[in-house]
C-alpha cells in the first residue's frame, strides 16, 4: 500500500477566539497535483504552513511521507515557495545564487558547507526559471517577478518530490507564467512530484491539477475537478451558474 | 618615535591583538544581527554587563566572571520574551536593557557609589588590558568563530528569511540561540575595548560600513572584518599618540570608515 506523501487528519487551528481551520483532514498520493483554492481569510495558507511545520500550535495529526511531522527530518524531499517573503530586506547583500543555494542545504548534515560539486544544480535550477544572467546580483536590486524566480529556483534546486506553493505567480508575467506551469506539468507527469498549488483562480485549476481541494476554514470539496463538476452539493454550494462557469473555463485546454 | 618602537610595547601588543580578535568577533556577529534588524541587542546587553560588572565589584569577585554568565542568561532572556510573550525583539531588548541598568545602578549605590573601576568599565580602556585577559579574548574569539564557520550557511539561511530556513530542515531555535549567547559573550569581551557605553558601535558600525559597498553575503562579512580590524588597531596608535581615550577612538576610526564607504557609495556605486 503506498504511503501517503501528506498525510492531514483533524487539523484544527484558532489564533486567540478566531477559527482559521476546522477538523481538515486529506491526503495527497505519489504524483498528485493538487489546487488548493478557496476565498481570502479560508485558510490555505495556514494550511500550508501547518503541513510544513510552521504553526506549531495548531492541533490534529499532519504526516510528510509517512512520518509524523514531529519526527520528520527529511526536508530535502520537500520545496516551498511562500506567497511573500514577509521579513526581505531590500538591503540583503546576497546574491542570486547564494540565496538559490540555500536550497540545497536540507540535503546537507554539519557542516553544511556548498561546493563546486553543487554549483551544476544551482546553474540548473537557474537555467529553468532564466535567471543565470543575473547570478551574481543583489536579491535586493531584483524586481518583484525576478525575487519570485529566484524563490522558486531555490525551492527546486534540489529537486524535492513534494512541492507546495502559495500562489507562486502572482507577481509573474504572462510568458513566464505560462512557462512555469509547464515546467510544474513537466515535474508531475515524468519525475512524479506531488504538487501542493494555491491558487485564487478556481477556474484555472481543471486546466494544470489533478485533485481540487476547496477550503473555506473547513474542507468544502476534495476530490479530482471532474468530480468537482458533477458534484451537486458543490452546485448547491456554488450556485449552478458558477459551477458552470468554473467547470467549462478551461475544459478544452484541460491537460491529461 | 617609530612604528617598530611603538609596536614593541607590550601593552599595545596585548591591545592589539585582543583589540583585533574582538573586533572581528563583533564584525562577523554585528552583520549578522543588522541584518535580523537585531541592531541593538548589543547595547541592552552592555546595559546588563554594567549590571553585572557592578555585581562583581560589590561581591569582590573579577567582573568577567560574573558579567559572562548574567549577560548570556539575559541573552536567552530576550529570546524567550520574544517566543513567549509574543514581544517585538526591540521591546524586549528595551526591558531587558533597563532591568539591567537599574539592578547596576542599585548595586552601584549599595557599593557607596559609583567608583573608578565601575568608571573604567563604562569607557573601556583596551592600553589597560592584561596578559589572562588576552588569552580569554583570543580563546573566546576562536570558539565563536568555530561556530560562525561551521554555521556560515545556516546563519545565512535564517537571516535571509527564518520560515525558509525551517523548511530547510534547519533547526532555527538553536540558531538563534547560539547567535544571541555568541553576541553576549562578545558584548562582555568588548566592554574591555570600547567599554560598556560604546559596545554597540563596534557591533554596528563595521556591517553598516560593509553594507554599503560590498556585494554578496561572503564579501559583506570579509570586508566588515577587515575594517573592524584596521579601526581598531588604527585607533589605539592614535589614541596613544594622542593621548586620547582608546574605546572612543575606535569607535570614531569606525564612523570614519563608514562616512568614507557612504560616500563611494554615493558617488560610485549608487546601490
Amino acid at each position: 500500500m503506498p504511503i501517503d506523501v501528506v498525510a492531514v487528519n483533524g487539523v484544527g487551528f484558532r489564533y486567540n477566539e478566531l477559527e482559521i481551520l476546522s477538523d481538515i483532514s486529506f491526503g495527497a498520493e505519489r504524483g498528485d497535483y493538487i489546487g488548493l483554492v478557496g476565498p481570502n481569510g479560508s485558510g490555505k495558507t495556514t494550511l500550508i504552513k501547518a503541513i510544513l511545520g510552521l504553526v506549531p500550535s495548531a492541533v490534529g495529526d499532519i504526516r510528510l511521507f509517512g512520518t509524523h511531522l514531529s519526527h520528520f527530518r527529511g526536508w530535502h524531499r520537500v520545496g516551498y515557495l511562500p506567497q511573500k517573503l514577509d521579513s526581505l530586506n531590500p538591503f540583503f547583500p546576497a546574491t542570486v545564487k547564494e540565496i538559490v543555494a540555500l536550497g540545497l542545504l536540507s540535503r546537507k548534515r554539519f557542516v553544511k558547507r556548498i561546493d563546486r560539486n553543487d554549483d551544476l544544480a544551482i546553474d540548473k535550477a537557474l537555467e529553468l526559471m532564466d535567471i543565470r544572467d543575473i547570478k551574481e546580483i543583489l536579491i535586493g536590486e531584483l524586481s518583484g517577478g525576478q525575487q519570485q524566480r529566484v524563490l522558486l529556483a531555490r525551492s527546486l534546486v534540489h529537486e524535492p518530490e513534494l512541492l507546495i506553493l502559495d500562489e507562486p505567480t502572482t507577481a509573474l508575467d504572462p510568458e513566464t507564467r505560462e512557462r512555469f506551469f509547464t515546467l510544474l506539468r513537466d515535474l508531475n507527469l515524468h519525475k512524479k512530484v506531488s504538487l501542493i498549488l494555491i491558487t485564487h483562480d478556481i477556474g484555472s485549476v481543471g486546466k494544470y491539477a489533478s485533485k481540487l481541494l476547496y477550503l473555506d476554514k473547513k474542507v468544502i470539496f476534495y476530490g479530482t475537478f471532474s468530480d468537482f463538476c458533477l458534484s451537486s452539493d458543490m452546485m448547491n454550494y456554488f450556485g449552478e451558474f458558477s459551477q458552470h462557469l468554473i467547470c467549462h473555463r478551461h475544459d478544452d485546454t484541460r491537460l491529461p | 618615535m617609530g612604528i617598530g618602537e611603538f609596536f614593541s610595547y607590550g601593552f599595545i601588543q596585548r591591545a592589539v591583538l585582543a583589540g583585533s580578535c574582538i573586533a572581528l568577533l563583533c564584525s562577523l556577529l554585528g552583520v549578522l544581527l543588522v541584518l535580523r534588524r537585531l541592531s541593538l541587542i548589543g547595547d541592552g546587553l552592555a546595559h546588563v554587563t554594567f549590571g553585572s560588572v557592578a555585581l562583581g565589584l560589590l561581591l569582590r569577585l573579577h567582573p568577567l566572571s560574573v558579567s559572562l554568565p548574567v549577560v548570556m542568561a539575559s541573552s536567552l532572556g530576550i529570546l524567550k520574551l520574544v517566543e513567549k510573550a509574543r514581544l517585538f525583539g526591540d521591546a524586549a531588548i528595551g526591558i531587558v536593557s533597563a532591568v539591567g541598568i537599574a539592578c547596576g545602578i542599585i548595586l552601584a549605590s549599595v557599593a557607596g557609589g559609583f567608583n573608578v573601576d565601575l568608571f573604567s568599565y563604562l569607557f573601556g580602556n583596551i592600553l589597560s588590558i592584561s596578559t589572562t585577559e588576552v588569552m580569554i579574548a583570543m580563546v573566546v574569539s576562536l570558539l565563536a568563530l568555530l561556530i560562525i564557520i561551521c554555521f556560515y550557511n545556516d546563519l545565512l539561511a535564517v537571516s535571509f528569511d527564518e520560515e525558509l530556513a525551517k523548511t530547510s530542515g534547519i533547526d532555527t531555535r538553536r540558531i538563534n540561540t547560539l547567535l544571541v549567547l555568541s553576541t553576549a559573550v562578545t558584548v562582555v569581551l568588548a566592554m574591555k575595548v570600547v567599554g560598556i557605553m560604546l559596545t554597540s558601535a563596534l557591533l554596528i558600525l563595521p556591517a553598516v560600513t560593509s553594507l554599503q559597498v560590498a556585494r554578496g553575503f561572503k564579501n559583506t562579512m570579509v570586508l566588515a572584518s577587515v575594517t573592524a580590524v584596521i579601526s581598531v588597531i588604527t585607533g589605539i596608535c592614535i589614541s596613544f599618540l594622542l593621548n586620547l581615550p582608546s574605546g572612543a577612538m575606535v569607535v570614531i576610526m569606525n564612523f570614519a570608515f563608514f562616512l568614507a564607504a557612504l560616500s563611494f557609495n554615493r558617488l560610485f556605486l549608487k546601490k
